[in-house]
């Protein structure tokens, strides 16, 4: 693997002349785990929208995979559909619909209205669908509607059609919110998997939970990185522990 | 019966009535009937068969006469109401209901004297000479009257329908007038007669310039005949100096090519254009069998044969001939076509045309203030439609359909109010706190029995205040049915403001802008710069929060409702002071409300002012350029709203990054 | 058993069989009931009510589709059925009238030129505007066929516009509704004009006059066109299910519920969104060139926003998102309104007032809309499915 996956280059948006986000550079590898921190307001939520095509930054590029393609002047469905998934934190599946139709949508499959409305499920489609379903779980749910699943079933099923949608890039913000101590951990497993055969971005508050990722972590504040390295390395820096750790 | 000795004696008893009659009225001021009849009789055989020569002695006898029959006898002799009695020769005013019954009416009491048949009396007809001395005199009379009201009013007329015979009274009653203002216009009018009609190029020339900086519409009315000009034709080019301009056929709006040609025809350089119209009667004439001019009649069905059974008719000799296009062409170009001033003075025509290009100047500028003025009015207007939509859906994210019927409501409530109280002015003033509180009053429970349980959901709320709309609506078409009730204006709000005699603006419509001016600065405080509008906001931006704080955000929500339909309320009655009020009062400004607000940008109120401005003057501009047609100025303006959302989604004044939310 | 797809999928949605069955023995009813083909107790004019009813239900579909399942909340859908009208009506008018003057000029002196023929036709339709110039517009309207093209093209192509125009800039929700309501006034406003080409605030008129059809009578017209109408009806339904069934109907409702996350899943949440309008417009488009033969007339009210307004009640109170809720909706409702306000309903009578149906109908409907909202958002329809429910426990 040459280069990066994602590569930002020196972005930055503002909005009514407050900088959310200022001369950011960022990188991420094939494969590779990484957690983003940072306190309120530093821009984390703003970044991701950056990547996933929700806002336009004023200046600086957003370049992906090896074709080198700016995902700048793309919009969020064509990004999505070049290899980047994101998941929200609040879990956001579709509850009017059964597990199977909500996972059906997410695989990887031609997106035109014209194909959807033809569209047949094959073999192939439906092992997909039944290995996904196996591994968060829900195999025995397949015919139940979402709405009916319980909030951590939502987490999974929300988690599997990002696996249908076979991302190169995980966009993960804030997973562990909300979790008790054995889902972090069983959160912190499934993120670590997940980085084996594709890029994972996690957003995080939560020290702990960093720790137990055992990755690189990039430090934001005032919407640019304010340290890079492992979180030993980084929670030593003493501007981290000013404007973040300290509080 | 009619011998003349009779008559004779008749007019010797009548003579001596007079004397003695006179001699009354110069010892007493008794009433003094019979003798006007006399002095009448007096002049009866110059009166019956009058002319130019003899009329003025006439006139000036009976108006020397004074008194309010003389100017009545002079109109009715002018207007041919005047017959004489066939029998003795007395002369009546005389009406007649219909054909044959014909009533005499004394001249001076105006008493019926008899009904008669035609044949026993006799009209008189006065010429048109006479006629013309007729009211000069009478104009002249009027115009030096000891009663100012008369001497306005008569100025009054002669301003309405002014003639060259005016001239000469006017100028001799402007030295009489003592009253300054009635003075000046009488001079303005002189001018205005000397400019048209004076013998003295002079004395015009003057009267012309003098005008140069005048607006008003009569100037330019009696300006431009001045300036008319006849259409003469020519198979020469005409002298230069001797036209006004030559035309070019092609290209003049003046004549179509059609009546071009059929003007050379007329004169006989050309033969005439047979139209189709004409060519289908003549073919008709010759169908002999079922054919003309070897064709069978059923052929006839398609242009080009009917031109040629046309043509072989014309080759037969039966019918004239046509002209082909080239011909006509060439005939319209070997013809000059130019028009020549009326006015032989070319002194007078350059004067006249400067002045009248000073004064369109002057008028496009003045058009461009009055333009503005109406803009400004309307965008007014729409602002305090939109206003209180402003509040409850920029503000608390609340959209209101029921909005217009609250209008509506102000300005029934208005019309009640004037139902029980007949001074205008102090039942408009208590009718706004009223509409305010009755309006305030149906959006509180409004928002209490319906919008209460739907927040968060902007569809369902459009669609149960569209329930609300729709009820409202027609329970006011079965109170007040379905005609129009008025709103009346007192009157100081009547008439207009008028700057020039081009620039105009109702008083009602300044009334409102000064309205919605002071509407703007009152919600601006309260939002800004009032315990009320800190709390709004709170609760706008994170309800939990603000709760936590001590802020109940059901009284808050309940009362920025309330506030913005009570505006709604007053809109309605300055609405009503100028639109009929109706059960679709409300509905015919609904949509653009919202486009009010939706343009300027939601959330804050200079954005409706904005979007008030932008809507207000956009529209009036596209009625100037089609002024005969608002609705097509409507239609355009909503295009142009949908597409300029394209560029400003979120309006004029957007609030911009994650504040704005999705 | 069952192999064709459409078999299959009537196998696995006997509600469309159910429908369809309903559709089709009522239609057998009408036509037994009809005066021109069956025992006659069922008057014309109610059959050309029930023609027209059916055509509701069609337009009622196609609102379904685009705001039960994708979420618009188009207040535009009548005007595309306006327009679908005045397409048909176009042509309706002018060849009536070429016939009416061909039978005029057949005992002139001599045969008419086709451009005489087409004056005498102009100054006919238009002379109520004072005109007798045919505008650009009137092109095709000597051609059935292109009409009948005109009635799917011209609404399609106002939609596909106003849907580029709109869902590009992404606008939603609320403002997505009042810019439909805009739109729909615009066209409303425009064509009350004189000069828009349609004959102003006069419209299209005897339409219910087929051009060479004189001789039949409308007992039966008003049966083909209750036929056409059921027709059009029971295959617009079957499409819209199909839609709505496939993975296509999955996609629009996740625009509807969370367009966001659609698009993070890939999904171009514009091209589908008017995909639907487009679709949905040409629907109603259609149901409107049925209805207004019956109507026998046309003119820019019917477009008036309200119209659009009345079609989300109909789609409301019936229930949305479920496609026979929006045809019990469009039904009951529609056949109410013209029952109550054609003054033959009994008035009610409160001893000291004396309360008409005529006055107070759409009181109660805007009451009953607010109830619906809040009490029954997913209206009668609802109460179907609580039923269905029960029945099955």
């Amino acid at each position: 693997m040459s280069g990066a996956l994602l590569e930002v280059n020196a972005i930055s948006v503002s909005f009514d002349g407050f900088k959310a986000i200022n001369n950011l550079s960022f990188n991420i590898n094939c494969g590779e785990l990484r957690a983003i921190i940072g306190p309120n307001g530093a821009g984390k939520t703003t970044f991701m929208d950056i990547i996933t095509g929700k806002t336009r930054p004023d200046s600086g590029d957003v370049i992906w995979g090896n074709k080198n393609i700016s995902l700048i002047q793309k919009s969020e469905s064509e990004i999505a559909n070049l290899g980047i998934g994101r998941k929200f934190q609040k879990p956001t599946v579709f509850e009017h619909q059964s597990v199977m139709e909500n996972l059906i949508m997410a695989l990887k499959n031609k997106r035109s209205p014209w194909s959807v409305l033809f569209y047949k499920p094959n073999a192939s489609d439906n092992n997909k669908v039944i290995s996904v379903a196996s591994g968060i779980g829900l195999f025995d749910y397949l015919d139940k509607l979402a709405g009916e699943l319980s909030h951590g079933q939502k987490q999974w099923l929300e988690i599997g059609m990002l696996l249908a949608q076979e991302p190169q890039l995980l966009l993960v913000d804030e997973p562990a919110a909300g979790m008790t101590f054995e889902e972090r951990k069983h959160t912190a497993f499934l993120l670590k998997k997940l980085a084996k055969s594709r890029a994972v971005i996690v957003v995080e508050h939560d020290m702990e939970f960093i720790r137990s990722l055992n990755c690189k972590v990039t430090v934001l504040h005032e919407g640019s990185v304010l340290a890079e390295g492992t979180l030993d390395h980084v929670i030593k820096n003493q501007t981290v522990i000013d404007v973040y750790l300290g509080r | 019966m009619r011998s003349p000795h009779s008559l004779m004696d008749i007019k010797i008893m009548h003579r001596v009535l007079r004397l003695f009659v006179i001699i009354i009225l110069f010892t007493t001021t008794a009433k003094a009937q019979p003798i006007f009849q006399d002095l009448v009789q007096s002049h009866a055989l110059n009166i019956i068969k009058g002319s130019v020569k003899t009329a003025p002695k006439v006139i000036e006898s009976i108006q020397r006469f004074g008194g309010k029959p003389t100017n009545k006898f002079l109109l009715e002799w002018q207007s041919k109401n005047l017959w004489s009695r066939r029998s003795d020769g007395l002369i009546f005013l005389v009406k007649s209901n219909d054909k044959k019954k014909y009533t005499l009416f004394d001249l001076e009491t105006y008493d019926i004297v008899g009904i008669v048949k035609k044949n026993e009396i006799k009209q008189i007809k006065p010429n048109s000479g006479v006629r013309g001395l007729i009211g000069t005199a009478l104009v002249s009379s009027q115009l030096t009257s000891n009663i100012l009201a008369n001497r306005i009013a008569s100025l009054e007329s002669l301003t309405r329908n002014p003639k060259r015979t005016h001239l000469e009274p006017l100028r001799k009653a402007i030295l009489k007038e003592s009253d300054p203002k009635v003075r000046s216009k009488m001079e303005r009018l002189e001018r205005l007669l000397t400019m048209q009609y004076d013998t003295d190029t002079v004395k015009r020339i003057a009267a012309i310039k003098s005008f140069s900086n005048d607006l008003g519409l009569d100037v330019r009315a009696r300006l431009n005949p001045i300036l008319e000009t006849t259409l003469h034709l020519s198979q020469t080019p005409p002298k230069a100096g001797s036209y006004a301009r030559i035309l070019d056929i092609n290209k003049t709006d003046r004549l179509t090519r059609t009546e071009a040609y059929d003007m050379i025809v007329k004169q006989g350089w050309a033969t005439a254009n047979i139209s189709p119209k004409m060519k289908r009667t003549a073919i008709i004439k010759h169908i002999k069998n079922g054919r003309v001019a070897g064709f069978d009649i059923k052929d006839l069905n398609l242009e080009t044969n009917r031109n040629l059974a046309y043509s072989r008719l014309t080759d037969s000799g039966l019918v004239s001939k046509d002209v082909n296009d080239t011909q006509i062409q060439l005939a319209l170009n070997k013809t000059f076509f130019y028009e020549q001033y009326i006015e032989p003075s070319t002194q007078v025509v350059i004067t006249a045309k400067n002045s009248l290009a000073s004064i369109k100047t002057k008028v496009s500028i003045s058009q461009g203030i009055d333009l503005f003025l109406d803009g400004l009015s309307l965008a007014s207007i729409f602002f305090l439609a939109a206003i209180g939509l402003a509040i409850t859906f920029g503000v608390m994210g609340v959209i209101n359909m029921a909005h217009g019927e609250f209008i509506m409501m102000g300005a029934y409530t208005g019309y009640l109010i004037q139902q029980y109280i007949t001074n205008y002015t102090l039942s408009i003033i208590i009718a706004i706190p009223i509409a305010f509180a009755v309006t305030f009053t149906a959006g509180v429970l409004m928002e209490r029995l319906i919008i209460r349980h739907l927040y968060h959901r902007p569809l369902e709320t459009l669609l149960a205040t569209f329930g609300v709309s729709i009820a409202l609506q027609q329970l006011a078409k079965n109170i007040f049915g379905t005609q129009a009730r008025p709103l009346t204006s007192p009157d100081w709000l009547g008439g207009a403001w008028a700057i020039n005699d081009v620039i105009s603006i109702s008083w009602i419509r300044v009334a409102i802008f000064g309205l919605s001016i002071l509407f703007f600065v009152m919600l601006w405080f309260t939002l800004n710069k009032t315990r009320l509008g800190l709390e709004t906001r709170a609760v706008t931006q994170n309800p939990r929060m603000a709760a936590s704080m001590g802020i109940n955000p059901d009284k808050i929500n309940m009362l920025t409702f309330g506030l913005g339909s009570g505006i709604a309320g007053i809109a309605g009655i300055a609405i009503g002071l100028f639109a009929k009020v109706t059960s679709e009062l409300g509905s015919d400004y609904i949509v653009q409300s919202f486009m009010t607000v939706v343009v300027g940008g939601v959330g804050n109120i200079w954005g409706t002012l904005a979007g008030a401005a932008m809507i207000g003057f956009l529209q009036k501009s596209i009625e100037w350029f089609n002024p005969s047609n608002t609705l097509a100025a409507q239609t355009f303006m909503i295009i142009f709203i949908i597409v300029f959302i394209q560029f400003r989604p979120r309006g004029i004044i957007a609030l911009r990054g994650r504040a704005a939310g999705d | 058993m069952m192999k064709s797809p459409l078999m299959k999928f009537l196998n696995r949605n006997p509600s469309v069989l159910i429908f369809l069955l309903i559709l089709s023995v009522f239609t057998i009813l009408i036509t037994i009931g009809s005066e021109a083909f069956g025992f006659g107790f069922i008057s014309t004019s109610l059959v050309k009510i029930l023609g027209k009813t059916l055509c509701f239900c069609l337009v009622a579909i196609s609102m379904d589709l685009v705001w039960g399942y994708c979420g618009i909340l188009s207040l535009g859908h009548f005007a595309f059925f306006g327009l679908g009208g005045y397409m048909i009506g176009m042509w309706l008018m002018y060849e009536r009238t070429r016939l009416i003057v061909l039978e005029a000029g057949k005992n002139a002196e001599l045969p008419m030129t086709v451009q005489e023929i087409q004056n005498s036709i102009g100054s006919q339709i238009f002379g109520v505007v004072g005109g007798s110039e045919f505008p650009i517009i009137w092109t095709f309207s000597n051609f059935l066929w292109v009409q009948l093209l005109l009635i799917v093209f011209i609404p399609g192509l106002l939609a596909l516009i106003f849907g580029w125009l709109a869902f590009r800039s992404r606008v939603t929700g609320v403002y997505l509704s009042i810019l439909t309501q805009a739109m729909t006034l615009a066209l409303a406003l425009y064509l009350f004009q004189n000069d828009s080409g349609l004959r102003g605030n006069n419209g299209l008129s005897g339409l219910q006059n087929l051009p060479g059809l004189e001789d039949i009578s409308q007992s039966v017209i008003s049966m083909w066109f209750f036929w056409g109408s059921a027709l059009a009806l029971g295959l617009g339904y079957l499409f819209v299910k199909l839609i709505v069934e496939s993975k296509l109907g999955n996609v629009i409702r996740g625009i509807r519920d969370n367009e966001q996350r659609m698009r993070f899943l890939g999904y171009n949440v514009e091209i589908y969104k008017l995909f639907i309008f487009t679709f949905t417009a040409i629907i109603a488009a259609i149901a409107g060139a049925l209805y207004y033969p019956q109507a026998g007339i046309i003119n820019p009210a019917e477009l008036a926003p309200i119209a659009s307004i009345y079609l989300a009640v109909w789609v409301a109170i019936g229930g949305r998102g479920r496609i026979y809720g929006a045809v019990i909706g469009a039904g009951v409702v529609s056949l109410l309104s013209s029952w109550l306000t054609g003054g033959q309903a009994p008035n009610i009578s409160l001893g000291f007032i004396e309360l008409k149906w005529v006055d107070w109908w759409l009181v109660l409907l805007g009451i009953s809309f607010v109830l619906v909202t809040l009490y029954a958002p997913k209206g009668i329809g609802g109460l179907f499915d609580k039923l269905t429910k029960g029945a099955r426990k």
